[in-house]
């Protein structure tokens, strides 16, 4: 998905259907009897945690990533991430106690909606905010995160989120209308201790919100449940039960060492997964991890099959020794904790924009507890053309038992121009 | 003063490894460091991946990674009747200019010095009586020991042998001596981190004749890694490709130890640390009293300006040569005085004894693109005082190793059979086979510093901040030379021995020193450790006898050197110092050890 | 790039250039989140072929060309200099940092016969480029002076005459121009244009490399190490390869 040209004619459709007014399906949508165990009268700036329960909040807070959107070199906490949107720019909001600039004048009520409805301060908010996976955060983890974000500095960061949005993106309500199509007002529907691994992964965690592909308006296909999905340039990998192109080879115990260090020993997190490591996932209990793990684990399978593979040209094999192997390895092994086997790694044969992705742009590694390495990927963009690269793409994705479809060199330099890579050096003209 | 940075606990000079391991100590004691270093932020994948790496041309003919000359250089002469001339071009020496400094591009020889070299003066009259070290003294040898022995340095060697990964064999474990090891190595606690690098078809060949000829020959400790490896700080490191580009280059695949592959990645991310990088550090500024220094004087990168970075200790980290110039310009100390023997600061300078002796052996294939920079096989029969000097002229030794670390071709476009031309056809005809069938024998010997060999600043030549050059005054000493004699004639035999039809030898020490034609870029001494205030700048934990929060580390700590690459001893020396810095200075400022 | 900018946008490469610090240039905590190659760290192919920028002078260009291809000749080991695009790349070279002797430490004073004798070798206040505007010139005038004629147009026995008196410094040239410094300065550059990468105009379909049996820009020999005494026959490799 992530086609944003169609989105948008979707989301001005929605902007139509806000327009002519509020129905009966605002009931329940903006419908917030669930608030009702939240106090409503002591603010966020004046609220006094107990340490306990702030430092149970934290934990909510690693869990939800909310650091990645609203700690962006402005202040723990105090928003200023501009996010290029088509319909223009959002900014991350200052979500410290200050009273002026942050939510200090917050109750825990309004905190509540904000969270669990995306029903904000100053109006609905974006669903850039995840508030369709966290309305599944049970009440307690609720009153943790609450403590917690007081104990949170104030800072002074005066931030207009929607500023940059145009007529009519710049109308908060109109997210009404897509929370009518596509958001579900409800909790958990099953025990947050016995299935914590489900809890964590669809409430907090929200990892569906990348690993499941989405309509035509941006929501998530429940049909597709963590199928895999495009993000912008990265593939989000099939993570069910399947053993063939999802996680269904893998233990357990390696799923959850890559939750908590961004590698398994074969495959290491790039991109916004190396982002969801290092910032959120690593600092999960192993108990929880291990739990997300198991869940993932008995996931329905996607069915996906491997598909034919691609031949690979006679070239291929010494570009690769020329250019992959002393990192990745003669046989694909890779350098353990450091820098991805690609012989044994299921995220390879999907969709290839990842591999493209990172031999355009480059990548990193996370930096975790467990994996210290952060090893970088170097840009290929200057050095190879779209054939080239295509060409050792198809060669790892058809090497040591793997097998995937050839990549069209037409793929590798429309992404090459819609991240902006450099064009290659070219050889020397005679 | 304009600029004036927060305080630090502690401001760090020059971020390469004597830098790294430093701050990665201290910082992990908690303590807040600020590191200044005046070349780049460099990394792996950045800045040397494997798809820039193996370019002859940009990183070793043009040397891209180093600093320029025209950056810094120094001025040199043979005597001190003479005036002294800049290194104008490239030359023997090899300063670092990035983070990571030239522990980025070194070749990756990760020698521990034996026992002996840390107590020459005590071993030699040991040995040999006090008349023979006195006669040697009486020649101008300025024999003296380090103030610690080896057994005092062996937990850090480890440690740093540990961070860095080091390849190898171990041929002394815990006084057991161990087949396939060097069995004259000092005692080690346990075997090297990593496997040996393997052999290439002159290192094999070396090995079967010296042992042949009842040499013991081994695997020298490399850091090019023998396999992947996680260090003690949880960095991962791949296994050698045996790529040939090493020294001179960066490493591309993590698998060269260096500050980037081995302790940045840590570091850098620990929230009491900092470094001002393209920030060049001008001086250490005194308390009133002298006896102290209040911080560090820099210019800031693109126009900044200068700068101070206040700190509680001030740490020299910054290259041999640049260590002794900086108490030079903070006027720490005393200038040593050729004349008077009076001063210690540029007392014991020293340097890397060497020949080297080329066999061409007829329809050979070294191919020495398969190479790594530091394989070889060597043997240490004839190193430091492993053979009885007592019948020979001198003291000391080398280490003589089978080198196949490089392959480039323009580096080795002079490497020809004798009586080839060097161009023409006839040189077309000759390097088409040396280049493969061309092998080196490298002896890499001892220094020993005498009175007539210093350190001082240039009267006359200056460096773009308008700061006096280092001005070096060194030529061979007799007792180096004989000794180098005597090495090459052994390393002559063994070429025979191994078959050679040819044999081409590089004897430096015939001739005056010079910077440009040298096989060696280790300079040594100038600011030596030691247990007596009077022949030493530093104390046994690389402390100033003069200032008390003032250390450094580096070649320039050793008053002698080995025959042996100075690295993994500037590791050690930079553990040992952090530890007393850390666990006891830091309590109790004050001089570390009594004068 | 952020997850979050992953879901919901788009222009990634904008926004994440945007998150660098706030720190002052020089002072980093960290490690810098770039992934892309740093610009003075990638290599700088030349295009060859193309209009000389340093050697425009005709009489300049082809006394350098008689001169290189006496060094490294046209014969069975393979393409002279010339052929294998040196002077291409000596140009691009002289035209570049290297020309203007960005590295060397050019400061006064210059103390000639003295700086010789300490460091063993002469020493120059000029640049690369300075050098061999003069030299070449030089080496016209003493063809002129010597033998009536144009260096270019000398026999190569005479111009191998010629080279061997300055390389054994019996020759110097007109206009204080020492003719063993600047034999050296050409001998060097010759070789270092037949055998670097072929990206920087020399080592024309790898002519230098194939001589001596060099595989190029390669990273990972572990395939090959055990193979003691063997003739491998790998192919060269370029930095950047043509199709």
């Amino acid at each position: 998905m992530a086609n944003w040209k169609k989105i948008g004619a979707g989301a001005g459709a929605i902007a139509a259907v806000a327009a002519i007014g509020a129905g009966t399906w605002a009931y329940e949508t903006l419908e917030t009897s669930r608030s009702d165990v939240a106090d409503d009268n002591v603010t966020l700036a004046t609220f006094e945690a107990n340490p306990e329960a702030a430092e149970r909040g934290e934990y909510v807070m690693r869990m939800g990533d909310c650091a990645a959107c609203h700690t962006r070199g402005q202040g723990e906490m105090a928003g200023g991430y501009e996010i290029e949107t088509p319909f223009g720019k959002l900014v991350s909001s200052n979500i410290t106690p200050d009273t002026e600039t942050g939510i200090g004048k917050m109750t825990e009520r309004d905190f509540f909606n904000a969270l669990r409805q995306g029903i904000g301060q100053h109006g609905l908010l974006y669903p850039a905010m995840p508030y369709t996976a966290y309305a599944k955060l049970t009440d307690a983890d609720m009153h943790d995160l609450w403590a917690y974000m007081s104990t949170v500095e104030p800072v002074q960061n005066d931030i207009d989120e929607n500023a940059g949005m145009p007529f009519p993106f710049n109308i908060r309500l109109a997210m009404a209308g897509w929370d009518m199509l596509f958001f579900k007002n409800e909790g958990f529907d099953g025990d947050p201790v016995a299935d914590r691994g489900r809890y964590i992964v669809d409430g907090a965690g929200h990892c569906s919100a990348c690993h499941s592909p989405r309509n035509i308006l941006g929501a998530e296909q429940g049909s597709a449940y963590l199928h895999g999905a495009n993000v912008d340039g990265w593939h989000a990998p099939d993570i069910t039960s399947n053993a063939a192109m999802g996680v269904g080879g893998t233990s357990a115990e390696d799923l959850a060492r890559y939750l908590g260090t961004g590698t398994d020993g074969v495959a290491v997190a790039s991109g916004p997964m190396a982002e969801a490591v290092q910032h959120s996932l690593q600092y999960l209990t192993v108990d929880d991890r291990l739990a997300m793990a198991n869940y993932l684990l008995s996931v329905e399978d996607s069915g996906a099959e491997r598909t034919a593979p691609a031949k690979i040209a006679d070239s291929a094999e010494l570009a690769y020794e020329v250019n992959c192997s002393a990192c990745h390895g003669l046989n694909g092994e890779g350098i353990v904790n450091a820098v991805p086997a690609f012989k044994g790694n299921n995220a390879l044969l999907a969709d290839p924009s990842s591999l493209i992705h990172v031999m355009l742009n480059g990548a990193r590694a996370p930096y975790t507890e467990g994996a210290r390495t952060a090893a970088g990927m170097p840009s290929f963009a200057w050095k190879m053309d779209d054939a080239q690269i295509a060409s050792v793409l198809d060669y790892v994705r058809n090497s040591w038992g793997n097998q995937a479809a050839a990549i069209a060199p037409a793929k590798v330099g429309r992404m090459r121009e819609t991240l902006g890579a450099s064009q290659p050096i070219s050889a020397l003209p005679e | 003063m304009a600029n004036e940075r927060p305080k630090a606990d502690v401001v760090i000079v020059g971020l390469g490894w004597a830098g790294s391991v430093m701050a990665e100590e201290l910082t992990r004691a908690g303590l807040n460091v600020v590191a200044i270093e005046r070349g780049k932020w460099r990394d792996t994948s950045t800045d040397f991946p494997p798809a820039v790496d193996p370019d002859e041309l940009k990183w070793h003919t043009r040397r891209q990674m180093l600093a320029a000359p025209s950056r810094e250089t120094y001025t040199f002469r043979n005597r001190s009747s003479q005036t002294a001339a800049p290194t104008r071009e490239w030359s023997a020496f090899q300063f670092g200019e990035n983070v990571g400094g030239a522990g980025t591009h070194w070749a990756g020889m990760s020698w521990r010095f034996s026992p002996w070299d840390f107590e020459v003066a005590t071993r030699t009259e040991d040995r040999y009586g006090r008349a023979r070290l006195d006669a040697l003294r009486a020649e101008g040898l300025l024999l003296q020991d380090w103030g610690i022995t080896y057994d005092d340095l062996a937990e850090d060697y480890d440690r740093f042998e540990r961070i860095a990964g080091t390849s190898g064999i171990a041929g002394n474990l815990n006084g057991e001596i161990r087949p396939g090891g060097n069995p004259f190595e000092g005692p080690r606690s346990r075997d090297y981190p990593t496997p040996p690098l393997k052999d290439s078809y002159w290192m094999a060949r070396y090995r079967d004749t010296t042992t042949r000829m009842g040499y013991h020959p081994f695997t020298i400790p490399a850091g090019n890694l023998g396999q992947a490896y996680v260090n003690p700080l949880g960095v991962s490191m791949g296994p050698c490709t045996y790529c040939g580009f090493c020294d001179f280059h960066g490493c591309g695949n993590y698998s060269k130890s260096s500050p980037q592959a081995c302790i940045l990645p840590v570091l850098m991310r620990r929230p009491n640390f900092t470094v001002l990088t393209e920030t060049q550090a001008l001086n250490a500024v005194k308390s009133e009293d002298g006896k102290t220094v209040t911080g560090v004087r820099y210019v800031g990168s693109d126009g900044q300006g200068e700068g101070f970075q206040p700190a509680d200790i001030v740490i020299f980290t910054a290259y041999q040569m640049d260590n002794v110039r900086l108490m030079l310009l903070s006027r720490i100390g005393e200038q040593y005085d050729p004349s008077t023997m009076q001063g210690t600061i540029g007392r014991n300078y020293n340097y890397q004894t060497c020949s080297s002796v080329t066999g061409y052996f007829d329809g050979a294939k070294m191919n020495p693109f398969i190479s790594a920079g530091a394989m070889a096989v060597q043997i240490d029969d004839l190193n430091g005082d492993n053979f009885d000097h007592a019948d020979l002229d001198f003291i000391g030794g080398a280490g003589m190793m089978s080198v196949q670390t490089q392959g480039r071709p323009i580096a080795l476009a002079n490497t020809l059979r004798p009586g080839t031309s060097r161009w023409g056809s006839g040189w077309k005809e000759g390097f088409s086979k040396s280049y493969n069938e061309a092998a080196t024998l490298f002896n890499q010997g001892t220094s020993m510093s005498t009175r007539d060999a210093y350190l001082s600043l240039d009267p006359t030549y200056e460096d773009r901040f308008g700061q006096p050059l280092l001005r070096i005054t060194f030529d061979w000493n007799r007792n180096d030379k004989a000794m180098m004699r005597h090495i090459t004639d052994k390393a002559q035999a063994i070429m025979q021995e191994a078959g050679a039809d040819a044999m081409t030898t590089d004897l430096q020490t015939e001739n005056s020193w010079n910077p440009y034609t040298q096989l060696s870029s280790h300079t040594i001494g100038g600011l030596v450790m030691g247990a007596d205030p009077t022949t030493s700048a530093l104390n046994p934990y690389c402390q100033s006898w003069d200032c008390h929060n003032v250390f450094s580390v580096g070649a320039n700590c050793f008053p002698n050197n080995a025959g042996y690459n100075p690295t993994v001893t500037i590791g050690a020396l930079a553990i040992r110092a952090a530890k007393a810095i850390h666990s006891t200075y830091v309590n109790n400022p004050g001089p570390l050890v009594e004068a | 790039m952020n997850r979050r900018e992953a879901l919901f946008s788009i222009g990634a490469a904008a926004a994440g250039a945007g998150i660098a610090g706030r720190a002052s240039a020089a002072e980093l905590r960290g490690v810098p989140a770039a992934t892309a190659q740093t610009a003075d760290h990638m290599p700088g192919p030349i295009v060859r072929g193309g209009d000389f920028k340093v050697f425009t002078d005709q009489t300049d260009h082809a006394t350098l060309k008689a001169v290189f291809d006496r060094l490294i000749p046209s014969d069975d080991h393979g393409p002279s200099a010339s052929e294998a695009g040196v002077l291409d790349f000596l140009d691009a070279q002289l035209a570049g940092p290297y020309g203007d002797g960005a590295a060397y430490y050019l400061e006064g004073p210059l103390q000639p016969g003295h700086e010789e004798e300490v460091m063993g070798q002469k020493q120059f206040l000029e640049t690369p480029r300075q050098r061999y505007a003069k030299g070449l010139k030089a080496l016209e005038q003493y063809a002129q002076d010597n033998d009536g004629a144009s260096f270019a147009a000398l026999s190569p026995d005479r111009i191998d005459e010629i080279l061997t008196g300055m390389e054994a410094g019996r020759i110097d040239l007109p206009g204080g121009v020492f003719g063993q410094a600047f034999f050296e300065l050409m001998l060097q550059n010759a070789r270092e244009g037949y055998l670097s990468d072929p990206i920087y105009g020399g080592n024309r379909d790898f002519a230098g490399w194939t001589m001596i049996g060099f595989p190029g820009a390669r990273y990972d020999y572990r395939a090959y190490v055990d193979r003691h005494n063997e003739d491998l026959a790998l192919a060269p490799v370029s930095l950047i390869p043509s199709n």
